[in-house]
């Protein structure tokens, strides 16, 4: 296992978020970290990236403790998407996939043929190369996360962590955003992490599940074995019937209304 | 439909951005035809024919005396100040993430005015250039504790500039308070406050020349980290940058630039905050064109205001920090009525 946090103790100033917090992150899987707001999954996510040092404990990268390790060594190693993506002022799409090579590149150097082979895959692999002269800011929800996506893979790094890359977008874009990410890692043999809301989402496209609550991790494993009456109940606080899904058979989880908890017999469903 | 959509986009991009070079050069070319006509430009009667014959060394007339010991230190200052102004403004922007972001906010000029006001009030009929060196370390002061203040566990750009605000508001007051004291004495103090090139000698060229020779070529080597930070603080860190680090040494040189400058020149308003503007607009977003295009266009402002100041009304000199004042307003307005929409 390449990532690891290992007894993490997660703060911002002196709010504890997450305490003796253990996450092994599989390679070569697409991982999903999921929980309420405020469960510390964007938290973790982000001390996974190096950008949020931990209290106590430690974050393990290629088995060294990554505060320990230069932030431009583990830029090369390691790509993370964060929430709140700032788009510069009129910038084109390639330029902005460029910026996936800073990590490799020094001030004064011309760019490498590697740097340049490196940008036109990751426009290709997310097919965001026709766009490559519009504005970023004009373009589509989803096109506009394919091409952040894009700088992420230009960096080419096997890891590849990202703060809910769906939300604010619609649902086709969603699912743009997820195939691609579920390409990535099928195809190009990717470490996929994210944090993502929506737990059927979730389920369809993760390999493996990390359920959070308060700071803490209440269960993993695939989705099959995580999202269960109970465990939705305990950590969302919500009734919610599991069914498989029609298609992909992976678990459903459709929340229940006040009215309708009484009809369905919950328990026995998830079975 | 794609197609159209990309042709309409590239017809976008104007011609400065696909050719940087030419306009940046045509820019260049003006600023040194201006200060070419800046040093026959003033109080007394210069002719270009005296300026040329001065240039190449003939010193025997009056005229092209005064060119050499009067106007060319001036011109040069135009140069210098300008560049100081405008790159640490362009520097700023970019760190703080603010296009309202300039030397002013982040306290150096109060800061640098302040100390500058405090030395020519304790000692009446000190020269104006023994303030260089009070003003140079009070905008340092200033600016490091705006730094100190702003930082916990890391300064970000949002506390930096509230920060900064604050301070500045202090040294303004702190300003302000020397003034309503000393209500004889200021006069001297008050034109340098203004902001004026009138009287530099060459001693002043040569104690803003080495921090410019320096800090502006640094800054444009980390041009690209500059455009990195830009991308936010996470973004920027996930990209291998150590942005706290990178952040400080950026301010740092920014505020050494500006300081350089407030002191021998005083306080001229809306340079460090409107060539960052027009050199964004002309030549977009990458710093690594941006900086050297913002340094020419405070070059041009500084020539102009120079200009004007000095051949409005002569005898009487206009400080160049009320023409820059002046002209930057409305600039200012319009830019934010043309881009608030």
């Amino acid at each position: 296992m390449r990532l690891q946090a290992q007894g993490v103790q997660l703060a911002y100033d002196r709010t504890v978020i997450a305490n003796d917090l253990t996450l092994t992150i599989p390679d070569g899987k697409v991982s999903v970290l999921i929980g309420p707001n405020g469960s510390g999954k964007s938290t973790a996510l982000r001390a996974l990236a190096r950008l949020l040092p931990p209290a106590k404990g430690s974050v393990i990268l290629d088995g060294k403790s990554i505060q320990d390790t230069p932030t431009k060594e583990v830029a090369r190693l390691l790509a993370i998407l964060p929430q709140v993506l700032v788009t510069p002022e009129s910038i084109s799409v390639e330029d902005l996939v460029w910026f996936g090579r800073h990590p490799h590149r020094t001030s004064l150097k011309v760019p490498s043929a590697a740097d340049k082979e490196a940008v036109e895959w990751a426009l290709s692999v997310t097919s965001t190369a026709e766009l490559r002269h519009q504005h970023v800011d004009q373009l589509s929800g989803g096109q506009r996360q394919r091409v952040w996506i894009a700088l992420c893979l230009a960096q080419g790094t096997d890891l590849i962590l990202l703060d809910e890359p769906t939300t604010y977008l619609d649902v086709a874009y969603q699912l743009e955003v997820l195939d691609l990410l579920h390409q990535l890692n099928q195809e190009q043999g990717k470490t996929v992490v994210m944090v993502l809301h929506d737990f059927n989402m979730a389920a369809e496209y993760a390999d493996h599940v990390f359920v959070m609550k308060s700071g803490a991790l209440v269960t993993e494993g695939a989705p099959e074995d995580v999202f269960t009456y109970d465990i939705i109940r305990e950590v969302f606080g919500v009734d919610a019937k599991v069914i498989p899904h029609p298609v992909s058979g992976k678990p459903m989880c459709i929340p229940l209304r006040a009215g309708l908890r009484n009809r369905a017999n919950l328990a026995v469903a998830t079975g | 439909m794609t197609s159209t959509i990309v042709a309409q986009n590239i017809r976008r991009t104007s011609l400065a951005r696909r050719h940087p070079a030419i306009l940046m050069g045509s820019l260049g070319v003006l600023a040194l035809v201006l200060s070419f006509y800046g040093l026959s430009v003033g109080a007394t009667e210069v002719s270009l024919g005296d300026v040329l014959r001065a240039l190449v060394g003939d010193t025997s007339t009056q005229a092209s005396q005064i060119v050499i010991d009067f106007q060319l230190p001036r011109v040069l200052l135009c140069w210098l100040v300008g560049t100081a102004l405008a790159v640490s403004g362009a520097v700023m922007q970019g760190v703080i993430r603010n296009p309202l972001a300039a030397p002013d906010i982040i306290g150096v000029t109060k800061g640098s005015g302040f100390a500058g006001m405090l030395l020519l009030l304790a000692i009446p009929g000190l020269p104006v250039v023994a303030v260089v060196p009070a003003a140079f370390v009070g905008g340092l002061v200033a600016a490091g504790i705006v730094y100190l203040c702003a930082y916990r566990g890391g300064a970000s750009p949002i506390r930096i500039a509230l920060v900064g605000i604050a301070v500045s508001a202090a040294f303004e007051a702190g300003i302000r308070f020397l003034l309503v004291r000393n209500p004889l004495d200021v006069s001297a103090a008050l034109i340098w406050l203004t902001g004026s090139l009138f009287g530099r000698s060459m001693t002043s060229v040569l104690e803003i020349l080495p921090w410019v020779l320096v800090l502006v070529p640094l800054i444009i080597v980390w041009a690209r980290k500059l455009d990195v930070l830009g991308l936010g603080d996470d973004l920027a860190a996930g990209l291998g940058e150590p942005v706290e680090r990178t952040r400080r040494m950026l301010l740092f040189f920014a505020v050494v630039l500006a300081a350089s400058a407030v002191a021998v020149s005083g306080t001229i308003g809306f340079v460090g905050l409107i060539a960052p503007h027009m050199a964004r607009r002309v030549f977009g977003g990458k710093h690594f064109a941006s900086i050297p295009a913002a340094a020419l266009f405070g070059v041009l402002l500084m020539l102009i205001a120079d200009m004007l100041g000095r051949g409005l009304a002569p005898p009487l000199e206009i400080p160049a920090g009320l023409v820059t004042a002046v002209v930057g307003g409305p600039y200012f307005l319009y830019l934010l009525v043309k881009t608030g929409k």
